[in-house]
Order: C-alpha cells, then structure tokens, then sequence
C-alpha cells in the first residue's frame, strides 16, 4: 500500500515534468498527437477501402470490424501512454542509462515506464471510444446497464495482456546487445488481433490466442458486445490472460535486470 | 573513393551479420506478415474471382513479393541520421572527406544486400512452397523487377534521408519518423495495392513517389503491368530519384549553415 502511495507520487512528479519539456517542444506535442491518430486512421482506411470491394470478412460486416478496431484503440492508447518502451534497449541499454535507474529506490520497471511516460496517446483511447459508441448505434445492440463496467474490465485485461507482452520482449535487450531488434517485432505483430480472428487458418489463430495474445486485444473482449459473434468464453478469458500475461512479463523483467552488467561507458 | 563507399557497405553487411537476433525476429516478421495478410486477402476475396483487377493468385503473389522487396529497400536511416543529429556526432562526419549522406546511403545498402541475400532469397523460396504464388517464367520480367526494387531502395531511401535531416531543424522529429513509417507502409501498396484504392485517390497518389517504392515493381512482377506500361512504370520511378535529389541537396545546404549541437 505505501509502495503504491510512493509510485503514485511519483507518478505526479513525472508527469509534471513531462509537462515542462512538452512546453518546450510544443509543436512536436502536436505531430506527435497527429502522427498517432494517422497510425489508426491508416488502419480504419485499410478497412473501408477493403469494405468497398466486398460485403463481408468471413461473416464479418464493416460495422463489426470497425467497432471491434474502435475497442482495439482504448487500450492500445492506454497501454502506450504508459509503456512507451520502443527505445528500451537503445536509450537504457547500449546508452547505459539503466545503471541510473537501479541506483534508485523505486521498482525499475516503474521508473522506466513513468519516464517514458506518454499522455498524447490517450487522445487515441478517446477516438477508440467514440468510433466504438458509433457502430455501437449502427449496428442497433441494445445497451445494458453492466457494459460500461464490463468494458472497463475488458480494457483493464487488454492492457495488462500487451504491458506483459511488450515487458517480456523488452526485457531481450537485457540478453542481446542488438540495439534495434525488438522494435520493428513489436510494431508488426500487434496488428492482427483486430480483425476477426476466424478468418486466420488454425497455427495463426493459435499464435494469436495463446502466444502472442493479440487477439485479446481486440476481437475477443469485443465480442462480448456484439450479439452476433458473442464468444462468452473467450471473452471472460480476457482479465484472466492479462494478469497472467502482466505476471509473466514481469517475472522476466526481473530475472533480465539481473543480467544487466552495464555499458563501461 | 569509391573504395571507401564500399567499406561502409561491407561494415554495415557484416555488422548486420553480427546481430543474430535482429535477424531471426526478421524472418519471423516477414512470416508471419506475410501469413496473415495472405488469409486476410483470401476473406477478402471470399467468392469473388477478382478484386481490382487481381486475381487470387495475383494478390497472392502481390502480397508475398511486396513484403520481400520491402526486406531489400526497407532501413532505419532516418533514426540513425536524427540520433546523430541530436548527439552531435554529425559534426564529426561532416569533416570528414566523404559526403555524410553518401555514407548513409552506403550504410543502407550493406543492410539491404544482407537482407536481399539472407531473407529475401531464402524467404521467396519458403513462400513459393507454403501458399500459391505464381513466380513469372519471363527471364526479362525477372531482371526488370530487380532494377525496379534498386529504384525502390534509393527512392525509399531519399525520403529517410529528408525524414532524417529534419532533425537540424526541430528539435524533436520522432513524430514526424512514425509518420512517415506509416505513410509509406498505407500509400506505396504494401498492405494494400493502389488499385484498390478509390478512383480520386489513386490519381492524388500518382502524384507522389509512394507508390513508385513497392506498387509499380509488384505490378510489373505479377503481370498487372505489362508491353510499354513496364517501361513506364520504370521511367516514373527514374524520375522521382531525379527529382528527389533537389530536396535533398537543399536541405543538406541549409542545414550545415544551422547545425546547432545540443548538449554534446
């Protein structure tokens, strides 16, 4: 409890001065916002011109895989707004920064992720909210009074699913000194629990649903929403995935920090 | 002089040999891009027989040859001309006797031989066995592709370049990379050819040198484009390489005037 006080604190601290540097720098704050939004509105492009040739992706209207990439949003921009660690291995490993963290007394995962730490990205969890809530309507379901409090359950699950994975594959720098090899892997693989993971032959969707758990980032948990395609099971399995995941990725990190032997420079 | 250019692109080959794991997390991407997108284009298509003009097997190997040509041109010089930029260590390049951006250049070709010899060979041939890509028999059709991807590379390669120096003149260019990473990836027909794209649109594309990185080779490779359109698409990359270069001279111009280290 007074671990958690003391990070929340230092949460405040940091994003204070996050605040000061943006100021600084404020009309990269702006194509940063921008550059995120043309991320997601290339994917939303890919659909509907795809949607134009064709009525459906397997049984999969346009509404649905846009209200399916719409949830996919909320907790991709949570997730990257705190755990921005695409230059993990460049900016603390091969620069050495990591012997700074580990001199401190906070956890130093809590340090990296709250010095990374990233708020323009939450504007795409808004954008996620509001294109979800308008195929919402589209697609006619009926409103109940729990989604909302199942939502942010699912959200919560998704989010710790991709802070476990993405933990875990950072954590590689610890072993390998390729100063650009994780990235690129992260960037690509996280874009296909989106669309409907039926329409994958079986070694994909296994990839998707039990290794790399993409797919719970996306089609799973929003299925709990949509009638047609509800997969309760599946759905429901989302938090579960995610503690275990959040479990796995940090059970590495701290047997990688171990091996962490510093840059000599 | 020209020996020197050849050391940078022999370093960078073996450099790239060094890091293993760099690699096999290639292969894996490449697989598995490759293997959704192939599914994902067979939902698409469903019953119909053609979608903008492919076939089915043309998109196949639309698909499957796009995200080889993109292992050869693809590079990060943008990040590392920015990083050197802000660390100031282009300070030191730009004395020495050698053009700072041919080096980059170079750099980008060593990365791209490697992956052209270790991931792109060897990945076509996996590919050709584990879904239905139709290689063309036209030995001419072979090597006009492999001038095109060259075109590819350079043309891919220019706007890192420009990417890249932005850094002299903001601060911070780290949105402006992301931005073009994805620009490149949606508008030069990786994950979906220009002839899907609605009528208004492919002719703003026509112009921009987008679709001249991977459309207009892919087109040429699966037979969309075919007689003079070839010769055509040729002359429209050799074009954007041209005019690409003028940017690029100013900008290099310009920023040696405002080169301004910071903390160093």
């Amino acid at each position: 409890m007074q671990q958690m006080i003391f990070n929340l604190s230092l949460f405040r601290e940091y994003i204070a001065n996050y605040m000061k540097t943006k100021l600084t720098y404020r009309a990269d704050f702006w194509v940063e916002v921008f550059s995120d939004l043309m991320f997601s509105a290339t994917n939303l492009i890919f659909i509907f011109v795809v949607f134009q040739h064709t009525p459906a992706l397997g049984d999969w209207s346009e509404a649905e895989v846009v209200f399916v990439y719409g949830y996919f949003m909320i907790p991709y921009g949570i997730f990257s707004t705190f755990t921005n660690l695409w230059n993990f291995s460049e900016r603390y490993i091969a620069k050495g920064e990591m012997d700074r963290i580990l001199t401190r007394p906070a956890g130093s995962l809590t340090q990296v992720m709250l010095e990374n730490v990233d708020p323009p990205s939450l504007i795409g969890s808004l954008i996620g909210l509001c294109i979800m809530g308008a195929s919402w309507s589209q697609l006619g379901l009926a409103f109940h009074w729990y989604d909302p409090l199942v939502l942010i359950v699912m959200t919560l699950g998704s989010v710790l699913v991709y802070m476990g994975l993405y933990t875990a594959l950072a954590t590689i720098s610890f072993y390998t000194d390729a100063p650009t090899g994780i990235a690129p892997l992260m960037y690509n693989i996280q874009n296909y629990g989106r669309y409907p993971i039926q329409i994958y032959n079986k070694g994909i969707r296994f990839l998707l649903t039990w290794l790399l758990p993409f797919a719970f980032v996306g089609v799973y948990p929003a299925s709990f929403f949509l009638e047609r395609h509800r997969d309760l099971v599946m759905a429901w399995l989302t938090p579960v995935m995610g503690v275990i995941f959040w479990a796995i990725g940090l059970w590495i990190w701290r047997r990688g920090v171990k091996r962490y032997r510093g840059a000599g420079s | 002089m020209a020996s020197a250019y050849l050391d940078f692109i022999r370093i960078r080959f073996l450099t790239m040999l060094a890091y293993r794991v760099n690699y096999y997390s290639g292969i894996v991407i490449y697989a598995i891009n490759i293997g959704a997108y192939y599914f994902m284009w067979k939902a698409i298509y469903g019953s119909a027989e053609t979608l903008g003009g492919f076939t089915v097997a043309q998109m196949t190997t639309y698909i499957a040859v796009s995200w080889m040509a993109r292992a050869f041109y693809f590079n990060n010089l943008d990040r590392e001309i920015s990083n050197e930029i802000r660390d100031g260590s282009v300070a030191v390049q730009m004395t020495r006797p050698i053009s700072y951006l041919m080096v980059k250049m170079m750099q980008g070709l060593g990365e791209g031989v490697f992956r052209l010899l270790l991931l792109m060979v060897p990945g076509m041939i996996v590919v050709t066995f584990m879904f239905p890509v139709s290689l063309p028999t036209d030995p001419v059709r072979w090597v006009i592709f492999f001038v095109m991807i060259w075109f590819s590379f350079l043309i891919n390669t220019q706007l890192n370049l420009m990417t890249g120096l932005f850094a002299f003149f903001v601060e911070n260019n780290e949105g402006l990379m992301r931005m073009k990473r994805v620009l490149i990836d949606l508008l030069s027909g990786v994950i979906l050819p220009m002839a899907f794209f609605p009528g208004w649109a492919q002719a703003a594309l026509n112009w921009l040198p987008f679709p001249a990185i991977t459309y207009l080779p892919s087109s040429v490779f699966t037979g969309r484009l075919a007689g003079g359109d070839v010769w055509n698409a040729l002359a429209v990359q050799a074009i954007w390489f041209a005019v690409l270069i003028v940017p690029i001279l100013l900008m290099w111009r310009a920023a040696r005037r405002r080169l301004f280290v910071q903390g160093g």
